[in-house]
């Protein structure tokens, strides 16, 4: 029996991320005593993706291993947004964790495999391959939760985590096992095409819809499937925290995009009810209990909880325009979020988390330039017009009216100015309170250049917001 | 004759069974783990039935790989757990509370 081998061009940049990661954990048992080797290696790893990604851009739709893995431009550009946002979040982490004696390289290693999970994920034409990447990002996230082995809140964040990550993965394989047996092929393609000629109308499939769209929420942390999201975030390291709220979250839109839209579309009928409940009670619950929060990462928890009910807004209209404004949602997001978790890591020092709203009062005296880069992203996160988060805001609403969901619409303005309400309260407490604390903020150069990149392109992206648009909605038409 | 439904209600009355286990319990997170390994399997059985019945070798494949990420995930649950036992002494699910807002 011959084996042909396959194309693996297709598979470059996880072959090399994967390779890298292994590379790395070889290289730091030599190189123990200069602790930044690991951490450089591993921007460089990510650096080469990029430029790997990059090269392949212009390539057609490819499959490759026996139609498993598909290279497109969904694929190409959820991957680079994955390497842009692992660069921030590895340099954000970089003090924090050698302040709180986590600096291993197998932090660094952990976050690249957690990478190539999300890479599979977003390349995925097969129900195994989605699973698979899917478990690789989530073991990942898991440990990573409990890296800070002495700390009773991020052990039992993890398993908190743990658990219900467990139990989606669960409820996602059931799903997955009721949609097999009904089209016969775990091939997304063909699992579309058997549905076609089946027809929408079938209880059967129904029924394994809600499981998949149940395990969806889970991973995006979608009300009432959202527990786990504020006790993660807050229980674990900031530095997790800050992964676990970017990326994996644009990798949840890569399992909309392969299975919702690209295998179950047929039943969109279906799913669109289903998701509309879900988007409701997410901007609602998300806006409202986020007031009631005095701890700044169970805030961003809650407000993270409400940006997903928005995103859902996109998916909702079941076109491609729906779905290009909600992959610009979720890149928005990712960055908005990267940047305030960011934050609470930079004013956070050995043995102080600045974790509590009060940690941010007067921020203004101690330091104007992170008080306006912190002002920038509130404001986005509000979606307060020049800013990069309104133009978000603006687009999933124009696609809920499109679709003629006009009391969508209204719904979703109403809790988006509830919302306003405590994102302005930092900015208020930043700059009409005095500061409790003077300790002057201490940084690295590499997260001091990119925290202000980070905020500052929130607004500065705006002359060519265009242009990120078109390539969203670009990679959208290039799936069909 | 045992037929393809037998197996389908014998796997959804296992994954009920460990959705209750892990919802219900409030005693011991090892049960949690049990529980959550319980419903692997039960997603399992309907693979291979279904497999079986349809006469495709790839529901199988699909098995094994499940059985595998099984296995990895029962290693990390069970070495938070450890952790959880160090810095708590005790694993009940009702002390879990510090998180809570």
């Amino acid at each position: 029996m011959t084996y042909p081998i396959p194309n693996l061009l297709p598979a470059l940049p996880e072959i090399w991320v994967l390779g890298m990661a292994c590379v790395i954990l070889i290289v730091d048992l030599y190189a123990k005593p200069h602790r930044l080797v690991a951490y450089l290696l591993c921007q460089g790893t990510l650096v080469g993706a990029a430029l790997l990604t990059l090269t392949g851009w212009s390539t057609g739709t490819e499959t490759t291993f026996n139609n498993t893995f598909v290279h497109d431009r969904l694929s190409d550009l959820l991957k680079l947004t994955f390497y842009l946002i692992m660069f921030c979040v590895f340099a954000y982490s970089r003090e924090y964790i050698r302040e709180r004696g986590m600096y291993r390289a197998e932090y660094f290693v952990l976050g690249l495999f957690g990478l190539v999970g999300m890479m599979v994920m977003a390349s995925a034409n097969h129900l195994l391959t989605l699973y698979l990447g899917l478990e690789l990002l989530s073991l990942c996230l898991y440990a990573m939760v409990a890296f800070q082995r002495d700390s009773s809140q991020a052990t039992e964040a993890a398993m908190k985590y743990f658990v219900l990550g467990a139990v989606s993965s669960g409820m996602l394989l059931y799903g997955m096992s009721i949609l097999y047996g009904l089209t016969g092929s775990l091939e997304i393609g063909v699992i579309k095409q058997t549905i076609a000629g089946a027809g929408s109308e079938n209880v059967a499939l129904t029924f394994g819809l809600v499981f998949i769209v149940v395990a969806i929420a889970f991973k995006f942390g979608i009300v009432p499937f959202h527990m786990w999201v504020p006790d993660v975030y807050h229980g674990a390291p900031t530095s997790v925290t800050v992964y676990v709220g970017t990326a994996p979250k644009v990798a949840a839109f890569a399992l909309v995009m392969r299975l919702l839209v690209g295998g179950l579309e047929d039943l969109a009928v279906s799913w669109r009810e289903m998701l509309v409940i879900l988007s409701v009670l997410s901007m609602g619950l998300g806006n409202i209990v986020a007031i009631a929060q005095t701890n700044i990462k169970r805030m961003l928890a809650y407000s993270s909880v409400s940006h997903m009910g928005f995103f859902l807004l996109g998916v909702i209209n079941a076109t491609p325009n729906g779905y290009g404004s909600a992959l610009f949602y979720v890149i928005v997001y990712a960055v908005m979020s990267l940047g305030a978790f960011g934050m609470v890591i930079l004013l956070s020092r050995t043995g102080f988390e600045a974790e509590r709203l009060d940690d941010f009062k007067g921020l203004n005296q101690r330091s104007p330039w992170y008080a306006m880069i912190m002002l920038l992203l509130m404001f986005s996160m509000a979606g307060v017009p020049p800013t990069v988060g309104f133009y978000a805001k603006l687009l999933v609403i124009q696609s809920v009216i499109q679709a003629n969901m006009i009391w969508l619409a209204v719904i979703a303005v109403l809790f988006a100015v509830i919302g306003a309400y405590y994102y302005l309260r930092i900015v208020r407490l930043m700059y009409f309170e005095d500061a409790e604390d003077q300790s002057p903020i201490i940084a690295g150069t590499d997260m001091r250049v990119l925290l202000g990149i980070n905020g500052l392109a929130l607004l500065l992206i705006i002359p060519w917001v265009g242009v990120v648009i078109d390539l969203c909605g670009k990679a959208i038409q290039g799936l069909s | 004759m045992i037929s393809l439904s037998h197996y389908l209600v014998l796997g959804a009355v296992l994954f009920a069974l460990a959705v209750v286990g892990i919802f219900l319990n409030r005693k011991n997170v090892v049960i949690l783990l049990m529980a959550i390994e319980l419903m692997l399997l039960a997603v399992n059985i309907n693979f291979l039935a279904f497999s079986h019945y349809r006469g495709d070798i790839a529901g199988q494949v699909f098995v094994f790989f499940i059985l595998t990420v099984a296995a990895a995930e029962a290693a990390i649950g069970l070495a938070i757990l450890v952790v959880l036992f160090r810095n708590r002494q005790t694993i009940d699910v009702e002390d879990l509370d510090i998180l809570k807002g």
